[in-house]
């Protein structure tokens, strides 16, 4: 990423994170805030970082859904197929954004502007259907208003 | 000027409240406060329960407090003008307010708060408005008790884990008070995996004082000193108000060294999950904490023996420890009045699904499913048929209307074939096909399974292609026969929680849904006309009521309708939208 500085910032996390017993994950977290995924680099540079195999660090990497080993767009948008939104019709609000953004679950649009991905619930059940831009969620949709909500961004 | 001190406007910002605008409607109020210039403290607090009245705003002057409902940003002004300004309350928007009945009141009729008792009372960034409604009271008490004494009030209460397995929390306190080493763990599990379910989020994000209290008291009573809250990575809300509430909780030395002057101390860290159903159960999740992959391991070793960095660890549910710090300030025994002779106390449930009022409620275990989703949840969504309630999420089962009357208690639910579970109830209607369901958990199952067990592994998988197959118009004969098979060889050779209960989705429903599963093979038909792939777009004449409305909601004009006429589709202009099966009140589209 041009003007992040990524390599530096992050042997600071390194460092920050050093010599403590269960670190590998948050520091893969701020990794991943860092450059949006976690470049194969820098899971060589943590393993080294961290006194462990790139192996190790590329198992746990591929374990947890929250880790991406591929560049996601500017805005992440979070589709919940929890089963409170599977019930009240995720399926049709996902296949109305993938229509409006034309791209399947998993890519990223051609501007990089929006990642979609598919995830089990948002923890808003009362107000299915659900989807999250970031941090901000919206609740209720229908298939009708719901490429209303790129607008924001 | 006019002096208004003691009035207070306070909005609800859970996440539903702000998916449902509650930031815009906190900015308008603040602008216009200032622009009025009067004096009305604004405030913020968490989920009160009532999600779908969302935005909530309470007035509270002089103590007297009206919640209103559907508010947005259009709203506040007549608020301000008449409630604050004259001092005459908005009726028509009333949701709650002693002396006006109101329709909602029935929401609450039958509820008891307790793990919730400060969510969308205080504001869950303000220590002091814990504080000035007991909070830190318990840990006061409980540390000039003995540790003994602490195990004992838990387990006389009868509180039972409400992550799940609901095992009794003072029997393991005691084990872990009782393990050999100086150093222990006391972990919080709010993994809160079971997707459809709501309630640990609600109450971290409304009250996460009671739960760091709820924490401390445990820790003192097994000798731990340090502590872990392992949180869903989906919830930044609640991680972010977790880690403002700890850091005041230090600065007041409820957290840290020598807690209120005694020998006790107590060290605790916010872990942020990364996304793993399976690390909600607790060897995986101490697993994760160590920082790798989290995979279950064999039990025994407890964790109460060998837990986190092999010390011995206890691991409590947020609820379980929601409900902790007033069960020491007013003792086992009130808390046992509640609920039946087996399971003690209140239960939180989220309501989600089909039914009319979504939100979270907590009642006395005990009621009726009937009760629950009928009375306090106000019944199914556009007057549609109630087909099942779904409890336990991916471990649990599908409750059918013929045991509706079913009493909602550890015991009473398990024999269902479904389980308690962490207080899910998913609601079900006639639209609502229950091979998809199962079809929807072995999805996730399969996808969650860790991988460690190879039934779990492969089974789960092997079961999901036949229910793929099932939906699909392709299912065969020995398909049932097959299903159950596998069932039993997972749920005999898996090693954790998730594999020995991840068939009971379709156990539950082949038990009480055998129908809909033999149509789908059979007949090739969805008796809730909902797979894609049986989906013929027919008009069934002996149902339709003449009434149009599928002719009205068809954006292609494909359907032909006059009065007192059956509908008619044409098949060449149909695009297969649904819109018009939807519509149908009375399933008579297929
Ligand atoms: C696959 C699986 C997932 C689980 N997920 C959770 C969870 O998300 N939250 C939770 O509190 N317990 C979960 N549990 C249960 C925990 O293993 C553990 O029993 C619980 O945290 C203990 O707390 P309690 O005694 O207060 O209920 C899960 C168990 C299994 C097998
Ligand atoms: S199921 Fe979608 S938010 Fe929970």
């Amino acid at each position: 990423m041009v003007g992040c500085n990524c390599e530096t910032k992050l042997k600071g996390i390194l460092d920050e994170y050093r010599g403590k017993s269960g670190s590998l994950i948050p520091v893969l977290q701020k990794t991943q805030d860092l450059y949006g995924y976690i470049p194969k680099e820098a899971m060589e540079e943590i393993a080294q970082g961290l006194g462990m195999l790139t192996s190790e660090v590329y198992g746990v990497v591929t374990f947890y859904t929250q880790f991406r080993l591929t560049p996601v767009g500017k805005n992440i948008i979070k589709a919940c197929h929890g089963t409170a939104c599977h019930v009240g019709g995720a399926k049709a609000i996902s296949e109305a954004m993938e229509k409006a953004l034309g791209i399947k679950n998993g890519e990223t649009t051609k501007d990089k502007k929006f990642t979609l991905e598919e995830v089990a619930c948002l923890g808003c059940c009362s107000l299915a259907p659900v989807v999250m831009i970031n941090e901000d969620t919206y609740a209720n949709l229908s298939e009708s208003n719901v490429a209303s909500i790129f607008e924001n961004y | 000027m006019q002096d208004k001190e003691n009035y207070r406007i306070i909005v609800g910002l859970g996440s539903c409240g702000i998916a449902s605008g509650g930031r815009k409607v906190y900015q308008k109020i603040k602008e216009e406060i200032k622009k009025r210039n009067i004096k009305v403290l604004l405030e913020e607090t968490g989920c009160v329960g009532m999600c779908y009245n969302e935005v909530l705003i309470e007035v509270v002057i002089n103590g007297s407090r009206i919640l209103y409902k559907d508010i947005n940003p259009d709203k506040v002004d007549r608020i301000l003008d008449e409630h604050i300004g004259k001092g005459n309350v908005v009726n028509e928007w009333v949701a709650k307010a002693e002396g006006i009945a109101t329709l909602d009141d029935s929401f609450f009729a039958k509820q008891e708060r307790i793990a919730l008792r400060n969510c969308g009372v205080i504001s869950p960034e303000s220590i002091e408005e814990y504080i000035d409604r007991d909070g830190y009271k318990a840990i006061e008490k409980a540390v000039s008790m003995s540790r003994e004494e602490v195990v004992k009030e838990i387990l006389n209460s009868g509180l039972r884990g409400r992550g799940g397995a609901g095992f009794p929390t003072g029997m393991k306190w005691r084990f872990a008070k009782e393990a050999k080493g100086e150093k222990k763990y006391f972990i919080c599990n709010a993994d809160e995996g079971d997707p459809g379910a709501f309630m640990d989020r609600s109450v971290i994000e409304g009250d996460p004082h009671s739960v760091i209290e709820g924490m401390l008291i445990g820790a003192y009573a097994i000798g731990a000193d340090e502590g872990y809250i392992y949180v869903r990575a989906e919830y930044p809300l609640a991680v972010k108000r977790l880690y403002k509430a700890i850091s005041q909780a230090e600065e007041r030395n409820y957290l840290g060294e020598n807690i209120l002057g005694s020998n006790f101390s107590f060290k605790l860290h916010v872990k942020e999950g990364a996304g793993a159903f399976v690390c909600g159960e607790e060897t995986a999740l101490i697993a994760s904490i160590e920082g790798k992959r989290g995979m279950p391991r064999i039990r025994p070793p407890f964790p109460a023996i060998s837990g986190l960095w092999e010390k011995p660890t206890n691991i409590n549910n947020v609820e379980t420890l929601a409900n902790i710090p007033w069960i020491i300030n007013n003792g086992a025994e009130k808390y046992s009045k509640y609920g039946t002779e087996k399971s003690k106390g209140t239960k939180v449930f989220a309501l989600a699904g089909k039914i009319k009022r979504g939100g979270l409620v907590e009642v006395p275990m005990g009621l009726t499913l009937r009760e629950i989703i009928f009375d306090i949840g106000g019944g199914i969504k556009e007057n549609r048929k109630f087909k099942a309630v779904q409890m336990g999420g991916p471990s649990g089962g599908c409750i059918p209307e013929s045991l509706i009357d079913t009493t909602v208690d550890y015991d009473s639910i398990t024999a269902t074939g479904a389980i308690m579970g962490s207080g899910g109830m998913v609601v079900m209607d006639e639209t609502t096909c229950m091979v998809d369901i199962a079809r929807f958990f072995l999805n996730f199952t399969q996808n969650e399974s860790c991988g460690k067990c190879t039934f779990c592994r492969v089974g789960t998988r092997r079961m999901l292609e036949i229910l793929n197959r099932i939906v699909e118009g392709k299912g065969k004969e020995e398909d049932i026969y097959l299903l159950e098979e596998l069932s039993s060889r997972i749920i005999t050779t898996s090693l954790c929680g998730l594999g020995q209960t991840a068939p009971n989705p379709v156990l539950t429903t082949l038990r009480y849904f055998r129908n809909e599963y033999e149509a789908h093979i059979k007949e090739k038909k969805c008796p809730a006309h909902s797979c894609e792939a049986l989906l013929r777009f027919e008009v069934i004449p002996e149902l339709c009521k003449m009434c149009g409305k599928c002719a009205k909601a068809c954006p292609e004009n494909a359907i032909k309708w006059e009065k007192k006429q059956v509908a008619m589709i044409d098949k060449d202009k149909c695009i297969k939208c649904r819109a018009c099966i939807t519509s149908c009140k009375f399933m008579a589209i297929e």
